[in-house]
């Protein structure tokens, strides 16, 4: 069995189903051996998007994503795939060929010192030096990628150590590590001070983030806000652990949330952080989330407590095992004053915002094509229940983050890093997860020019994945910045008028659709969503939209 | 700004100084001295890091480092319940006439003299930071050539706060 062999063997042990990835010689004895299995090979058409693949992947199974690529130039497009991973706490296990090993550190042809180069934004690395340590690292990895605060794990492979030959391959039954042991159990006298003071408080809220999702928390954590009557805001990562329109949640946080949803956090007594970084997208001046308030941090990585804002109790460990322990204790609770209040400044603020829509719908506010934030709506809507919205970067993010509709479904987004090509791939990967559910991915302009060779991909694979591209024909976010902070002195923000969308989808043999003022968006997304053959939905709006 | 000793027992594995050392300067977290050796588990490093910030940053440090994959374990050496000791060695330039005095606030050190040549000394003092800090002082009037310095390493006193290693 060659070093090779092991690692498919590897994969295999770990119940890999799709390594999404780019081939060069460093990795080809690797591509070799994978065609011996049947793990599912994905060939994306950029290294970058192997990894949004795995991570949209990973995302919607709750497993790790594997990506495979060839060393130098394929590590390199790699990278800002893994950081923006690192960014969201995404299990991914990454394998990089590399040059022979006993020419590295001397530059030659396609070297790059890649575990050096991903060193802050990856959990761990390894440099395997010696093809019988494969089975050790690949436990190992997995296990570091997919624990704790999850993240990718980078495993560089010198060609020479996967063609060597193993004698015998032993994969261990667990990652027997001295150093790396994660909490998990959350201190039970924590547990009972939290419960202590939520029966207390007078105005609690919960935050959740994107913890509750890679912990796999959301049914616990629903249960618990249900049975104690807790009201509830997410950030921007902490999407669609709440439905839209539960009677407990009002909305996301932060500069781009909702106001009634910041004015909840601003009036409570207790704030309990679920999984959320105190960070600062979204609580702009951690300090005064600390005043007048008990603020409660839970979360699995340690380090995230207390880095921006001293909690007056923290709780490490993982929030599945923690809301299990809150939903054994039994209190007394009575927060409905408090849900009323809530429940009248949302009232208000979803008024104004259907009355502000309703005006953007009848063209009374000068916008040419149609308004982004009723699109968003509509789309929502007419989305399956369960399906999986993926936004790009941008104003368009924004406009979904604020505005789409989630009852059973799945939210993602770059959240951390805020990737411009995340969305297309992202959804590539979490269609291949799950194929039997309805995918959207939705992109601006300039997010959608950065990946669309992916169609290619998709194409290809027939990954039934749709496309939303929101068409400002400008860098919408950007610009809108220079509009505010600069009076419109616009610079390097235009897209102009190429490419011709629909003439691309003719080239993919997809089909095209067209939104470009507010009549008839519901049939046109209705029609688009219907389509069983590969489609992409182009919608016209004003570059003068402000998110 | 305060100071604060870490000893910090990392696995032996290849790059881990540098996963340490990168940790500190992408945070922005200012290291004074940093010294390394391995224990006598060959399986492991004993690494001793002075460092300073405000309360926040050096309760943060320690929970980064704990963090990295390969540290066994992080811990403050408090100045009352740990030894630390610092070595360094100094070139002094020091001709016949000179020699006699540098030997002499040498030995009030208990210092020694570990290399002489016609117009230097080389002086070798080891001791704490203060203490090796107050030699120097010493020395302000002679012509120092080079200097070489550790960094501190330390050890908490007694038996009660080793790590054993399974
Ligand atoms: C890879 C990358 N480059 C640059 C940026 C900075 N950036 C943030 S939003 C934005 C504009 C995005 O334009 P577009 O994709 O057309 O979306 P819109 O804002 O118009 O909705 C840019 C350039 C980024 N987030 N990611």
């Amino acid at each position: 069995m060659t070093g090779a062999d092991a690692i498919v063997k590897c994969l295999e042990q770990e119940h890999v189903e799709v390594v999404f990835g780019y081939p060069g010689v460093a990795i080809t004895p690797f591509y070799n051996s994978i065609l011996s299995t049947d793990i599912r090979t994905i060939l994306v058409r950029q290294e970058q998007n192997a990894a949004h693949a795995a991570s949209g992947y990973a995302r919607i199974t709750g497993r790790t994503g594997v990506v495979a690529v060839t060393s130098g130039p394929g590590a390199e497009n790699l990278i800002t795939g893994i950081a923006t991973a690192f960014a969201d706490s995404i299990p991914m296990v990454c394998i990089t060929g590399q040059v022979d090993s006993k020419l590295m550190g001397s530059d030659v042809f396609q070297e790059a010192d890649i575990s050096g180069a991903v060193e802050s934004f990856v959990k761990y690395s390894y440099i395997v030096r010696d093809a019988k340590d494969i089975p050790r690292i690949f436990k190992e990895a997995f296990h570091i990628a997919a624990t704790g605060r999850k993240g990718p794990v980078l495993i560089d492979i010198p060609i020479d150590i996967q063609e060597d030959n193993l004698n015998k391959f032993v994969y261990p039954e667990d990652a027997k590590m001295r150093t790396y042991k994660p909490t998990v159990q959350g201190h039970i006298v924590q547990i009972k001070k939290v419960i202590r003071e939520l029966s207390k408080a007078k105005r609690p809220i919960l935050c959740v983030g994107g913890g509750v999702h890679l912990s796999g928390a959301k049914d616990e954590v629903i249960a618990f806000v249900e049975k104690n009557r807790i009201p509830v805001v997410c950030t921007m990562m902490g999407l669609s652990v709440m439905p839209t329109h539960h009677p407990l949640f009002y909305g996301m946080v932060g500069n781009n949330g909702q106001a009634y949803g910041n004015r909840a956090m601003n009036q409570a007594d207790m704030i309990v952080m679920v999984g959320a970084r105190v960070a600062d997208r979204s609580i702009s001046q951690p300090d005064l989330i600390t005043e007048n308030k008990v603020l409660v941090h839970i979360d699995v990585d340690p380090a995230e407590i207390g880095k921006n804002t001293q909690p007056a109790i923290p709780l490490v460990g993982d929030i599945g095992s923690i809301f299990k322990n809150f939903n054994e204790l039994e209190y007394e609770s009575d927060y409905s004053e408090w849900v009323d209040v809530l429940n009248k400044y949302r009232t208000e603020g979803e008024n104004r915002k259907s009355a502000a829509l309703k005006m953007a719908v009848t063209n009374q506010s000068r916008m040419q094509g149609a308004d982004p934030v009723a699109f968003i709506r509509t789309l929502s809507l007419a989305m399956e229940e369960d399906a999986v919205y993926v936004a790009d970067v941008g104003q368009n993010q924004l406009w979904s983050c604020a505005n789409c509709v989630i009852r059973k479904g799945r939210f993602m987004t770059s959240g951390g890093m805020g990737t411009m090509g995340y969305a297309i791939p992202a959804a590539m990967g979490a269609k291949i997860a799950d194929p039997s559910r309805q995918v959207v991915a939705v992109c601006g302009d300039g997010g959608f020019q950065m990946v669309m060779m992916e169609l290619g991909t998709m194409r290809q694979y027939d990954i039934q994945a749709k496309v939303v591209v929101i068409r400002n024909k400008v860098l919408g976010l950007v610009r809108q910045y220079q509009h505010y902070h600069y009076h419109d002195h616009f610079s390097v923000i235009d897209l102009g008028d190429y490419p011709r969308i629909d003439r691309l989808t003719e080239a993919y043999d997809m089909h095209y659709y067209k939104v470009e003022d507010n009549q008839n968006i519901r049939k046109v997304v209705d029609a688009f969503l219907d389509d069983p053959v590969s489609s992409i939905l182009e919608v016209f709006i004003d570059p003068n939209e402000t998110a | 700004m305060r100071k604060k000793v870490f000893q910090i027992l990392v696995d032996n594995t290849p790059g881990v100084l540098s996963r340490i050392s990168g940790l500190f300067s992408r945070r922005g977290y200012n290291i004074e001295s940093i010294s390394a050796g391995v224990t006598a588990d060959p399986r492991f490093t004993r690494i001793t890091i002075v460092a300073s910030g405000d309360d926040d940053i050096l309760e943060q440090i320690e929970k980064q480092v704990r963090k990295l994959v390969d540290v066994r374990d992080i811990r403050e050496l408090k100045p009352e319940e740990s030894v630390y000791r610092e070595l360094a060695m100094i070139k002094v330039r020091a001709d016949d006439n000179m020699r006699q005095n540098v030997i002499a606030v040498t030995n009030i050190f208990r210092g020694s003299i570990i290399d002489v040549a016609p117009d230097s000394l080389m002086i070798e003092i080891t001791g704490n930071q203060g203490k090796v800090d107050a030699f120097l002082r010493l020395l302000h009037g002679y012509e120092i050539l080079e200097l070489a310095r550790t960094g501190i390493a330390g050890l908490g006193r007694g038996t009660e706060h080793i790590v054993y290693i399974d």
